[in-house]
């Protein structure tokens, strides 16, 4: 573990240092394993936030939950220098390809959006061109994780819009919306984006993402081209 | 490798049964997570249909109501996910794999089954561990019918392999000659999945 960064309220950024070696795939996640002295494990996922890099460190961001014996591990225990056993990367199905990315939807609740920073940022290092469009709903400005960094990406990032909704607190930017996502809100970001999306990757809890994903169909978007990931397994 | 400072909250003080039920790596859960790759899809009873398959050829197709027609059996049975969580007791009804094959009247011709899904969804599972009472397509959970999000009208049911295995939102059996790969069995997850052998991914 090289550096511990709040995110939010819940949520704090972990860096680990893997070694240069390390390769991932934007949206790919790591299993951290916890083993105590009585030999008693547990597994959790994790999505990474980084974008891939090959600097030898990549950043996990974890949100603190209710009952989480892992969770609370992270945000109450584990200090700088502690070694932990991670595997992976992992995950062949919710990963956006630098190579051929197409243009991009991608529709995160809360803490289901740090898959998709990893796509953004992998995105803005690139010479891909191809739209991007980010739709983060949060409770408050303060628990929507990486705001300022998607506020900057939307300012200085051609092709890449970031919109906002906050379901608790009036949106900052007069571009934001605040309420639960819905239908219309969807095809505001499509005519953000300008060009009907190749791939739509959507990521929360499951009521979040039934939700986004029963609004991003009745938009229109083929139900084949969108991908889900569903925290809280 | 221990981990500093990690205590974990272990099942103890209970009868020890419990604790033995859980394969290693796994942690009980008495909520029911869901996890699926796409849009939950919605399928009417009216539109459900089920097809048995010998490679590309259909064998027999039922509607919801000649399926509902079909022996039903209930199994009280232990589930494991390979994202980390098990649990215990999950109470199903359906129609065991064995009752939909002596419906149709035939010996299973090969040796593997790729069960397929109404979302593009597709998993396999050898014969073995789909006929004996091992199987079934799964239309009711805890007396309830199958709720959308854990993949009704209806699933299948592989229990003693993990959850992935258990297709939602099944439309039909194929049996294949060779043993071919799924969904996520393409995507990086064992071919088998033996919970207790702790089989997640390829390379395990």
């Amino acid at each position: 573990m090289s550096s511990i960064l709040d995110r939010t309220p819940s949520i704090k950024s972990f860096f680990f240092d893997v070694g240069t070696h390390f390769r991932h795939i934007a949206g790919q996640h790591m299993v951290v394993r916890l083993t105590d002295p009585d030999g008693y494990s547990v597994m959790r996922s994790y999505s990474i936030a980084s974008a891939p890099a090959g600097d030898g460190i990549i950043e996990l961001a974890i949100e603190r939950l209710a009952d989480g014996e892992v969770s609370h591990f992270f945000h109450d225990v584990v200090e700088v220098g502690d070694a932990i056993e991670l595997r992976g990367p992992l995950g062949g199905h919710f990963i956006w390809s630098a190579e051929k990315p197409g243009t991009s939807l991608l529709i995160g609740g809360g803490s289901g959006v740090v898959p998709l920073i990893s796509m953004a940022r992998q995105r803005r290092t690139g010479s891909a061109g191809e739209p991007m469009g980010l739709l983060l709903s949060a409770r408050s400005k303060d628990d929507a994780p990486f705001f300022d960094e998607l506020v900057e990406m939307d300012a200085g990032t051609p092709g890449f819009s970031f919109t906002a909704t906050f379901t608790r607190e009036p949106p900052v930017r007069a571009a934001d919306f605040d309420r639960r996502l819905d239908e219309d809100m969807i095809r505001v970001v499509l005519g953000r984006l300008g060009q009907p999306p190749d791939c739509t990757f959507i990521c929360g809890s499951n009521r979040f993402v039934n939700a986004a994903a029963d609004s991003v169909l009745a938009a229109g978007i083929p139900a084949e081209t969108v991908r889900t990931e569903r925290y809280g397994g | 490798m221990v981990t500093r400072g990690f205590v974990g909250k272990k099942p103890g003080g209970g009868p020890k049964d419990p604790t033995e039920r859980i394969p290693p790596g796994q942690h009980l859960v008495n909520d029911f997570p869901v996890l699926t790759a796409g849009p939950t899809p919605r399928i009417a009873t009216v539109d459900w249909a089920f097809t048995l398959k010998v490679g590309p050829q259909p064998v027999k197709k039922w509607t919801w109501q000649e399926f509902n027609a079909l022996p039903m059996t209930k199994v009280v049975r232990d589930i494991h996910c390979v994202t980390t969580w098990s649990k215990l007791d999950t109470q199903w009804e359906g129609v065991m794999v064995d009752d939909i094959l002596a419906d149709a009247g035939i010996e299973p011709p090969t040796d593997f089954v790729l069960a397929h899904s109404f979302d593009g969804y597709s998993t396999n599972v050898p014969v073995a561990d789909m006929v004996g009472g091992k199987a079934m397509v799964a239309l009711k959970f805890g007396g309830q019918p199958l709720a959308t999000d854990h993949g009704g009208p209806a699933r299948l049911l592989v229990p003693h392999l993990y959850f992935w295995k258990s297709a939602k939102w099944v439309n039909g059996l194929q049996f294949t000659q060779k043993d071919e790969p799924g969904f996520w069995e393409l995507r990086g997850y064992h071919i088998y999945g033996d919970p207790w052998l702790e089989q997640r991914y390829t390379s395990d």
